[in-house]
């Protein structure tokens, strides 16, 4: 069935690693992972909505629904 | 049969001279996960591939050599004005023993680059699985180099290029469904 | 060598933009062959990077090789700038 691609989705998840107390480091705390929208969207329906062409050249896709922005998560992330 | 066209697919700029970044960024030119292991694993597989996916894997195929020129684009901005201390210091040396400034395809650690990085079964799904694998793959290689890079103008083109490959990986996933053979079935809206 | 014309880099960047929706579009059409509605933005994108190629290969030279460009009479095909230089 071509069911809507669903409105919202996350890119990206967290888990947390088992931390032993006899680890020698201090823990990561969370690990990222990115689920970008390919995984989301099934088929692609007709009639998406674009970016401007040079909108689309600088970010990879002519969909927006398509587009995941990727950057450090460790950096942005608040230390624990 | 093969035309080129005498530009980028994507403006590349660099703009750090940091010869270090280009160590890391030769995985996506000579690596298992790379461009030219992307190119030729596709443009290999489409001679015994249903016709309806023959154009998507020559049209992708054609397309990673064009995101192989752009790694060389970055790596040769990064490297042409080192000097060969420059290319020892930024941990360089072992390529520049062998190869002064040229590129040449192997990966990060300095393996070289070898046809048993890709695959063609013959089966179109394993084919397309292993062709949505290597997408996949090379997706997580662009987040770990923008990780590593702190160079802005470098990243926009390694965000191009990880974009490029969620498509991609779309396109592949579509084919599985076109293989299926199960959408005919259904009224397209 | 020269340094290029600021014009020479906004003509490049309007055909990559260009050639990057037909890009899609091809890859799109690809698995969607039956989106008419894509085939006519694609076949408006072709017209248009045409055009703007021409533009392009009027003042820089070919583009293309084996009889896809015309050449001029220097052979320009064969000079400098090439695309990792520019």
């Amino acid at each position: 069935m071509n069911k809507q691609p669903p409105k919202t989705f996350t890119k990206m998840k967290t888990y947390r690693p088992f931390h032993s107390r006899f680890d020698p480091c201090k823990p990561i705390g969370v690990k990222f992972y990115s689920t970008p929208p390919n995984l989301y969207i099934g088929f692609q329906p007709p009639n998406l909505q674009q970016f401007p062409p040079k909108t689309a050249l600088y970010k990879g896709t002519l969909w927006p629904l398509f587009y995941d922005f990727y950057d450090n998560p460790y950096e942005m992330k608040g230390r624990e | 049969m093969w035309i080129y066209e005498k530009k980028l697919q994507y403006p590349v700029r660099v703009s750090t001279c940091n010869p270090r970044l280009a160590k890391f960024l030769i995985e996506q030119y000579g690596g298992a996960d790379g461009e030219l292991a992307a190119a030729l694993r596709y443009l290999n597989q489409r001679y015994t591939i249903p016709d309806k996916v023959v154009g998507l894997l020559t049209d992708i195929g054609t397309e990673e050599f064009a995101h192989l020129e752009m790694i060389a684009t970055m790596v040769y901005k990064l490297t042409k004005d080192a000097t060969p201390e420059q290319l020892r210091d930024a941990g360089l040396g072992e390529h520049y023993a062998n190869h002064d400034g040229a590129l040449f395809y192997h990966n990060a650690a300095g393996v070289p680059w070898t046809a048993s990085y890709i695959q063609a079964k013959g089966d179109p799904i394993a084919d397309l699985y292993e062709d949505i694998a290597a997408e996949e793959k090379a997706r997580a290689t662009y987040q770990w180099l923008i990780d590593m890079s702190d160079d802005p103008d470098l990243n926009d083109g390694l965000r191009f290029l990880r974009e490029r490959e969620v498509i991609h990986s779309q396109r592949f996933r579509e084919a599985v469904e076109i293989l299926k053979e199960e959408r005919d079935k259904k009224k397209y809206f | 060598m020269k340094e290029l014309p600021e014009e020479y880099y906004q003509l490049l960047e309007e055909i990559q933009a260009a050639d990057f929706v037909l890009v899609e579009l091809t890859l799109y059409l690809d698995t969607h062959p039956n989106d008419i509605q894509a085939i006519q933005q694609y076949n408006q994108f072709a017209q248009y990077s045409k055009q703007l190629k021409q533009t392009f290969e009027s003042k820089f030279g070919p583009l293309q090789q084996y009889g896809n460009s015309f050449s001029d009479a220097n052979w320009s095909w064969g000079r400098a700038p090439w695309p990792w230089q520019v």
